[in-house]
């Protein structure tokens, strides 16, 4: 008991050592650019969670890595930005993104997953091949421009801030969006029975459909709301900064990352993982440009080489 | 637990073997008991036509640059030939030892990378060693990033290995991206010049195809030497049930990173013949594209024998040349995606797979091949 205490409290001294002296030192240097930075980085972590919590609530239930989630997160801002541009309306874009993406999450669970249930390799290649067929399907129909929405007129402009004069209200209504998602889903999974099935899955999938419940049905709204997650993410990241072919991989990395550091099927974990590949994904980019990347894949490396499940993953 | 899932979902080659073979040695006896004499011959003449179609293919491969077509032997032949040996690193690693890794085209990216690091090129960051210094430094180099990627993915099990290993593979794609004082960024290394050895410039078309053929044909025997060799049969052993390795003494996890050193020199190999192909190497060279082109070509061909990754890449590379004259340039992804989709939903076994199903279906015993596809859906 001693020697764990011992154990964590020398891995927070060496970890948190640095990471404060570096923070004493950005402050006195350029604190504005360090606070901006920060803000950023809780942006980016935001906007992570939401692609990312579709990504885990899918794994940790149907143990489907789903690496079509980043084509399905350009699918939803694409159709999100076809319907704005119709409408004019950013609400409706929002809804549609959703929608579109869990309509073809739930084509894809009902029309192919359903048939290949517990083969986990064979279900990842499967969702390889659609996301290289989808990418080039958005590619003919969208071409390679950038597509960027309009935030609707009463979250536009920004706030002021103390020390950075000002920042995007936009960005901040993100934020704060992330985090009534994240605690709808965790009201969704914890009080309503539809999430206690789920749960109830993720531990025994072979008991819930014993005891009459229809575990397809409840594998299928699953996927459609995973894959909606992602949808809505790709119109409301759509909207901070922009659209375009590739953008599918970065956010597919993205989620990679951060739900193999937050531990695979957590929703907190999700979360946990995404502020600190966000945060340190945007000081890297602030403080070390041509080697920011190499942040993230540190914190991967130490993650898994200390908790090889994730900061807050249990075994299977 | 992996591996008993692994075997399910591809439908294993082993599993199947294992199946076909079982169910048709008792029958074999029981039908020709009487004449011990017959069986031996049987067994000759079996070994008699394996050699003969192996000394075929071979003979053919070494006339191929003789009546084709400088154009088919470099463009085709070549880098199908070093596509393949790249492809064999991920068969041996997925066929054999059950992991399944999409970092295998980084392992190629890395050793190519540091050949132009350490090589020539027009890149003034190239340090200009002589090019056998560089390729042994690279190939080194490259497996130890292999070794390293290895001992990350090896702590977690199964199905994560992909995940961690795309992370990887697109995190060194992002690095090579980004980075400018070493990796020069989005324009990458040009004029990577393959080497002139006593004359011979290395990267014609004749001598390229022969030196690929040669690193190829040493990969596949390589690995056919090693399936049967004690740590080969270690390593499917830990493929098929861990825990049961582990409780007979094996060392499991070491089994499997040096699988991943194994796969990565040959996966280095691969990258350095790529680079000489290429003439350059740059960020689209390593990025996610090329690292699924990677994992089409194995699960094209099959990941059940090694032949398998040469078979895909043929495939791969004629439909990749090839393509263009029937569809547009742009929509390329898409018919290699829709190749992809389609044998990993209908043909799990790859190209191989629809092979044996087609030889079953011909009449060589109808009763015997009903049994065995009997047994094996």
């Amino acid at each position: 008991m001693r020697g764990k205490r011992f154990q964590l409290w020398a891995s927070v001294a060496l970890i948190g050592g640095p990471i404060a002296v570096f923070i004493v030192w950005a402050l006195f240097d350029n604190a504005r650019q360090f606070v901006s930075t920060f803000l950023n980085g809780v942006t980016l972590a935001a906007l992570y969670f939401l692609v990312a919590s579709g990504f885990t609530l899918v794994f940790g239930l149907m143990r489907n890595v789903n690496l079509a989630h980043g084509s399905l997160y350009l699918l939803g801002a694409y159709v999100g930005w076809e319907v704005g541009d119709a409408t004019d309306s950013w609400l409706l874009a929002v809804a549609a993104g959703f929608l579109a993406a869990a309509l073809l999450g739930l084509l894809l669970q009902v029309c192919i997953f359903r048939f290949m249930q517990g083969q986990d390799l064979r279900q990842t290649m499967v969702t390889i091949g659609i996301s290289i067929v989808l990418a080039d399907l958005m590619l003919w129909m969208w071409g390679g421009q950038i597509y960027q929405f309009d935030p609707p007129r009463a979250i536009y402009g920004s706030i002021p801030m103390p020390i950075i004069h000002g920042y995007p209200t936009y960005r901040i209504v993100l934020f704060l969006g992330a985090v009534v998602i994240g605690i709808l889903l965790w009201w969704l999974l914890n009080r309503t029975r539809v999430g206690m099935m789920i749960r109830a899955g993720v531990d025994d999938r072979a008991m819930l459909a014993a005891s009459g419940v229809n575990v397809q049905l409840v594998f299928a709204i699953t996927f459609a709301i995973g894959a909606g997650l992602a949808g809505f993410a790709g119109v409301v990241g759509g909207t901070a900064l922009s659209i375009s072919p590739g953008e599918d991989v970065r956010y597919l990395l993205a989620s990679l990352v951060v739900v193999i550091v937050g531990g695979m099927g957590s929703i907190t974990g999700a979360a946990v993982g995404a502020l600190l590949i966000g945060i340190a994904e945007q000081f890297g980019l602030a403080y070390a440009p041509t080697y920011g990347i190499v942040f993230t894949f540190v914190i991967m490396t130490l993650v898994l080489a200390f908790r090889p499940r994730g900061i807050l993953g249990r075994p299977a | 637990m992996s591996a008993a899932q692994w075997r399910r979902a591809m439908n294993s080659g082993a599993g199947r073997y294992g199946l076909a073979r079982s169910s048709a040695a008792p029958a074999a006896p029981a039908a020709r008991a009487p004449e011990p004499a017959r069986i031996g011959a049987d067994i000759l003449e079996g070994l008699r036509r394996v050699g003969l179609r192996h000394v075929i293919v071979l003979a053919g491969l070494l006339v191929y640059p003789v009546v084709a077509s400088p154009f088919f032997t470099f463009q085709i032949g070549g880098q199908s030939l070093a596509l393949g040996l790249i492809a064999l690193s991920l068969t041996f690693m997925g066929g054999y030892g059950g992991m399944v890794s999409l970092a295998q085209l980084s392992v190629a990216g890395v050793a190519g990378y540091m050949v132009a690091i350490f090589g020539t090129s027009i890149d003034p960051i190239s340090l200009g060693w002589p090019w056998w210094l560089a390729v042994i430094v690279a190939i080194l180099i490259a497996t130890v990033f292999a070794t390293f990627v290895g001992w990350l993915s090896v702590r977690t099990e199964g199905i994560y290995t992909i995940m961690i290993t795309l992370a990887i593979g697109v995190a060194f794609y992002y690095l090579t991206l980004q980075n400018y004082s070493l990796f020069a960024g989005h324009r990458g290394f040009n004029q990577v010049n393959a080497p002139t050895v006593l004359g011979i410039n290395m990267r014609d078309p004749v001598p390229f195809y022969y030196l690929t053929l040669g690193c190829a044909l040493a990969g596949y025997f390589f690995i056919r030497y090693l399936i049967r060799a004690p740590f080969g049969m270690a390593l499917q052993g830990v493929r098929d049930n861990p825990r049961r390795m582990r409780a007979l003494g094996f060392h499991v996890t070491a089994h499997r990173v040096a699988a991943y050193s194994v796969a990565g020199v040959l996966a280095a190999v691969g990258g350095v013949l790529m680079i000489w192909y290429n003439n350059q190497i740059s960020p689209e060279s390593t990025g996610i594209g090329r690292m699924i082109d990677i994992l089409v070509i194995a699960v094209l061909g099959g990941m059940r024998h090694p032949i398998g990754a040469f078979v895909g890449a043929v495939v791969f590379v004629l439909l990749q040349t090839f393509a263009i004259d029937l569809i547009d340039r742009e929509r390329f992804n898409l018919v290699i995606g829709g190749v992809f989709l389609a044998i990993v939903l209908f043909s799990p076994d790859g190209l191989l797979g629809l092979w044996a199903q087609l030889r079953q279906r011909l009449p060589l015993g109808g009763a015997q091949a009903k049994f065995r596809s009997n047994g094996v859906q």
